[in-house]
């Protein structure tokens, strides 16, 4: 088995995949009263699951809602 | 045209300056916004882009969404270099400055909690692939003089594959509970499919670990340290990253 040593990030491209599991699936996300998540993102899952089965359950958007 | 505020990443107040020549989305220069004891790094989107339905159509775009995670990935691996940010995820949204204002206040006590517990720590991505002979095609070779001998090889090719299987398995399990004992924290990714990133071999592990910046090389030596010399498995380290996978709660993931 072999370990690739990483070379650091700024110096390569990164890998797609790796940086959507941490976009899509990570980071902060925000709920509450203040913001509004998509219900509906069933069309975006689909089709990028199609493609990028490798991310997290959804993709939150978030608003503010209208005053 | 109107303007949303896209919002990148939260952090504590910090000395320093974001780099002049950083680029955010769609080529805008990134701005600190301060709000109380809190930072929040954003900068201006159109609402044609990422308004509620345009953003939905955007989303399937292949190459808009690899071009507006990069920029969020850029923007965030900038300030990690000043400051330990903690990202958003993708596509965080507000109308305008004051609505970014009231996402810091709505939030602040868990993004003080958050900013402290990652506080030096950067994350480190451990992935284990297995590389299994490729499946014969199904026309019977030339060398398999009998169908009893063709029956025969692709009997032991399954075996080979199984064998490989049941070994990354084991590997990935005994790695994931030694990372997971020395790192901060650890978490599980689901593995990454092969038709989109091209990688070599089948993904067994994704997995993340949270490690305090100062003890990355021991990291590192002790993922090495761990590889067994099995043939057809290859174990991948990618980092390191601003701590993305552990900036939600317990609650998000």
């Amino acid at each position: 088995m072999t370990v690739t040593r990483p070379t650091p990030l700024a110096q390569r491209e990164i890998a797609l995949v790796d940086l959507l599991d941490r976009l899509l699936a990570g980071g902060v996300v925000i709920t509450g009263n203040l913001t509004l998540r998509i219900a509906d993102v069933d069309l975006v899952r689909i089709d990028l699951n199609a493609l990028i089965s490798s991310v997290g359950s959804g993709v939150p958007s978030l608003w503010e809602e209208s005053p | 045209m109107n303007q949303l505020r896209y919002v990148y990443a939260v952090t504590r107040p910090f000395d320093g300056a974001l780099p002049e020549d950083l680029r955010g989305i769609a080529g805008e220069p990134p701005r600190l916004l301060s709000h109380g004891d809190l930072v929040a790094v954003v900068s201006s989107v159109s609402a044609d882009d990422f308004g509620e339905i345009p953003l939905r159509a955007r989303l399937e775009d292949l190459d808009w969404l690899t071009g507006t995670a990069r920029a969020h990935q850029g923007v965030v691996a900038a300030l990690t270099s000043i400051t330990c940010p903690l990202p958003l995820r993708l596509a965080t949204v507000c109308r305008d400055d004051s609505g970014v204002r009231r996402l810091l206040d709505t939030g602040r006590e868990r993004f003080v909690r958050t900013l402290e517990r990652l506080d030096g720590r950067v994350e480190w991505g451990v992935k284990v692939y297995a590389e299994t002979p490729a499946p014969e095609a199904d026309t019977p070779a030339e060398s398999a003089s009998t169908g009893r001998d063709y029956l025969r090889r692709r009997l032991s090719e399954r075996r080979s594959r199984e064998g490989t299987w049941e070994l990354a398995d084991a590997v990935s399990r005994r790695l994931h509970e030694e990372l997971s004992r020395r790192a901060e924290a650890g978490m599980l990714h689901r593995p990454q499919q092969a038709q989109l990133s091209k990688a070599p071999g089948q993904n067994v592990l994704n997995a993340a670990y949270l490690v305090p910046r100062e003890d990355s090389t021991a990291f590192i030596e002790c993922v090495e340290g761990l590889r067994p010399d099995q043939p057809g498995l290859r174990v991948e380290l990618t980092g390191p990253w601003a701590p993305y996978s552990f900036a939600g709660e317990e609650s998000d993931r």
